[in-house]
């Protein structure tokens, strides 16, 4: 028995060290994900806004964009290629056993991230130096890779939560893979919309928020203006279609995975007419703090107050999703972000449709500052709900997170090391986006950029 | 050639172009470590960060690429090569991190910290090929169980895969040395072409060395490679990898750009054939063969499917992104090599 304890231990640290690897590094990768995804796409309309207007300035913020989008890009390849290290690094048995039952949706991503490098270089490199009309088309290919990868991606983690299109032989082992089964499993329509509209919020409303704080210290020229209306405007049109993408994604995932539904509405007891509580915590059986609206959970997963929804009392133990008041607060977190940040979209199109302005009042430009952060907030929680909520399983089901993981000792030094690289990184690529920003301001010339012309051609062009 | 056939070469494809054009940007990162400092360093960061500026990223989605098809076709080889050779892989991991963030940002950083990132960005280009290295030559050597879990340090820290880290570095070396004397000459740069056509000649020589020393090692630890690439047809693709390089060594010496790149990089992607070739069937010799190790058929075929996919899109894409920045279109028509001296004064 002594020599059992240790044992024990020694597992289950190294699953919540490789849990918090793993959390970490795609917790950081996931907002330049979005970035990835959609910077490109609002680049290229302030690029095709200044060639239609012949509108200078929103020419000069597709320019200043693209290096922005260059940095992003130059940090988010680098973490994504940890992460496809950390598959085999931390979970090499899930990898060997299913593997090839998901592995194809990254095969397909691969296509599309070489292509969005591809062409970003060529983007970047070609501003003056290809036709405009060339130009601006070489932008369509990092907009389409941004959709393409983001929906690869998301149906292999679709697939884990909605595991299908593939048997299992006697020994357990994956055999008839049926890759369309796989790629479009229940889950994933809804994850890939929820998704993608997160990805254009955020950047949206991210970028906006830049120059919100720029307007907001008295810089309210032409050039500030546009690059708030812009991404503001991208965001505002997203964030109505998210409130009904992520109704539509609960219901489905009320449907489909229960347990999770249930630890992320801290339902206990299944059954008809459930209270849906807003905010408290998940104690002992029962909700403390939060307010409860009667039958409005029920309501909510199928308009009726009839409704049944299934409880945590009808999980098993052993499969029951851990940290249910961190669930809980997450997915009311995401909500009521979503919530206000569509408030704020509805205040920004009642004003400009009345006056073609923006609010005149500084506190929209306040607010607006904030939004950027809370948007990547509302994204963090959201995943923590899809992650954390379909524990004990790594692909659900079928097996589990601890039998997944790595027997490989040191996982915490990793993270330590981990940490404090990815805390460097964040910090070089504020300390460049920033200092570029200073740049634009005085209208000096760039630093070196990634993809970047060299800097002694540089010198040329500024003499 | 069954279907699992077909994915093993796919797979060696990728890890053919790793090799060679994401091998050449850790060579070049090489160069740019051993540079130095003053007035012709500064000229020759320059000239490597204009080879590789525009193509790097695209060169690196290739390991993307060899590890997805990896652990999709051969998920039991992914999973029995990172659960054995996890130590020498987290460590290549954290050499990309930084050789990618040291370049990209060594030029955007404010001063004081530029010298730094670019001491990151060229040790950083040391310590991955080698890495990746050991992991080749500890699979050569038969010490990845395929069930995995084999040793975690004496895996990798045996005569061949040593012997096969450092052979790694020099081969990336020479190879980023050939493409800057290419890329220099066709600047119009005598004297930085003569630059690096010595380090071409040294590390051709050097790395000459290590590959006596390599086929020792091989001859001691790694008896099937060594037997299959000493016998046809691992054998023809040897000779035909030393003739590449002894024209490579001609046209670097009588100081022609036309072909040197193509005889380079022919030397190198004979080699890694021949490799193929003799450790054929297995891929991990000689524990766990192709077939043993491939997935479910129907997942074959769509890893098939992709690389057409990806033959068909991306590799135009790449041609166009090569070509527009050989001819410097995306470069400004930036030319003279009088224009490039001391830029950043």
């Amino acid at each position: 028995m002594p020599n059992v304890v240790p044992l024990l231990a020694d597992s289950s640290s190294n699953l919540l060290a490789a849990r918090t690897q793993m959390g970490f590094t795609l917790g950081f990768h996931i907002v330049l994900a979005c970035l990835g995804v959609a910077f490109p796409a609002v680049m290229l309309i302030a690029e095709w806004y200044g060639r239609r207007k012949n509108d200078a300035e929103a020419l000069r913020l597709a320019r200043n964009w693209s290096k922005a989008v260059a940095v992003l890009f130059a940090v988010g390849a680098v973490t994504g290629t940890v992460l496809s290290f950390e598959f085999g690094l931390l979970w090499p048995r899930f990898m060997d056993r299913f593997g090839d039952a998901f592995g194809i949706a990254f095969g397909i991503e691969g296509i599309f991230f070489f292509l969005e490098a591809i062409f970003i270089a060529i983007y970047i490199y070609g501003w003056d130096r290809l036709s405009p009309r060339a130009h601006m088309l070489s932008a369509i290919p990092i907009v389409i890779s941004g959709i393409g990868g983001a929906f690869s991606v998301i149906a292999a983690n679709a697939w884990m939560n909605q595991p299908q299109g593939f048997d299992l032989d006697a020994a357990g082992n994956v055999t008839n893979v049926r890759p369309f089964e796989v790629l479009f499993n229940p889950a994933t329509g809804y994850e890939f919309f929820h998704m993608f509209l997160a990805a254009y919020i955020i950047t949206g409303f991210l970028v906006a928020s830049v120059y919100a704080v720029g307007m907001l210290r008295g810089r309210r020229d032409r050039y500030h203006r546009l690059g708030f209306l812009i991404p503001f405007t991208v965001a505002a049109i997203a964030t109505p279609i998210q409130l009904f993408v992520g109704d539509t994604a609960a219901r489905a995932v009320a449907d489909d995975q229960p347990a999770k539904f249930a630890a992320m509405e801290c339902i206990y007891k299944g059954g008809t007419d459930q209270t849906e509580y807003l905010g408290g915590r998940c104690v002992d059986g029962e909700v403390k703090g939060g307010i409860g609206i009667p039958g409005l959970d029920s309501f909510l997963v199928g308009f009726s107050k009839d409704t049944y929804v299934t409880g945590l009392n009808q999980i098993p133990d052993d499969q029951e999703p851990p940290a249910l008041t961190t669930l809980h607060l997450s997915f009311d977190a995401m909500v009521g972000i979503g919530t206000g940040l569509f408030l704020l979209a509805v205040w920004f199109a009642i004003t400009w449709w009345r006056r073609r302005d923006l609010p005149s009042t500084r506190w929209f430009l306040r607010i607006s500052a904030v939004a950027g952060v809370a948007a990547v907030v509302a994204l963090w929680c959201g995943w923590i709900v899809t992650e954390v909520g379909r524990q004990p399983w790594i692909v659900n089901g079928f097996m589990r997170t601890s039998d997944a993981v790595t027997p490989a000792q040191g996982i915490w030094w990793v993270f330590g090391v981990t940490i404090s690289l990815y805390l460097a990184l964040g910090v070089i690529a504020v300390t460049v986006l920033r200092a570029l920003s200073r740049r634009w301001q005085e209208n000096a010339p760039d630093p070196e950029i990634p993809y970047g012309p060299p800097p002694s051609e540089r010198s040329e062009a500024a003499a | 050639m069954s279907t699992a056939d077909v994915c093993a070469a796919i797979l060696w494809t990728g890890v053919t172009l790793y090799a060679i054009f994401g091998g050449a940007d850790f060579g070049a990162g090489v160069w740019d470590f051993l540079a130095g400092t003053g007035e012709r360093a500064t000229r020759v960061r320059a000239q490597i960060d204009r080879s590789i500026g525009p193509v790097w990223e695209a060169n690196h989605v290739w390991l993307i690429f060899v590890l997805v098809v990896l652990w999709t076709a051969f998920s039991e080889a992914f999973s029995a090569i990172f659960s054995t050779l996890y130590i020498p892989l987290a460590l290549a991991a954290l050499g990309i991190v930084l050789r990618g963030a040291g370049f990209a940002f060594r030029h955007a950083l404010p001063g004081p910290v530029q010298r730094p990132a670019t001491r990151v960005f060229g040790f950083a280009s040391v310590i991955t090929p080698f890495f990746l290295g050991t992991v080749v030559g500890a699979i050569a050597s038969g010490e990845v169980p395929a069930q995995g879990d084999g040793d975690p340090t004496a895996s990798w820290t045996g005569f061949l895969p040593l012997t096969t880290g450092i052979l790694f570095v020099l081969v990336a070396a020479y190879t980023a040395a050939v493409f800057l004397v290419r890329d220099s000459g066709a600047a119009g740069d005598r004297d930085l072409r003569r630059y690096f056509e010595r380090r071409a000649l040294a590390a051709a020589v050097v790395a000459g060395a290590a590959a006596v020393v390599g086929v020792i090692a091989l001859h001691a630890d790694g008896r099937y490679v060594y037997d299959g690439l000493t016998s046809w047809p691992g054998i023809a693709l040897v000779i035909l990898s030393a003739l590449c390089g002894l024209v490579a060594l001609f046209l670097l010496v009588t100081g022609r750009n036309y072909g040197l790149r193509a005889a380079a990089i022919g030397a190198g992607a004979a080699v890694l054939w021949g490799y193929f070739a003799a450790a054929f069937p297995y891929i991990l010799p000689t524990s766990l063969t192709i077939s043993q190790a491939a997935g479910a058929s129907a997942t074959l075929t769509a890893v098939i499917i992709v690389f057409a996919a990806a033959a068909v899109t991306v590799i135009p894409s790449l041609i166009l992104l090569y070509v527009l920045s050989q001819r410097q279109a995306l470069d400004g028509g930036y030319s003279a090599s009088s224009e490039a001296t001391s830029p950043r004064q």
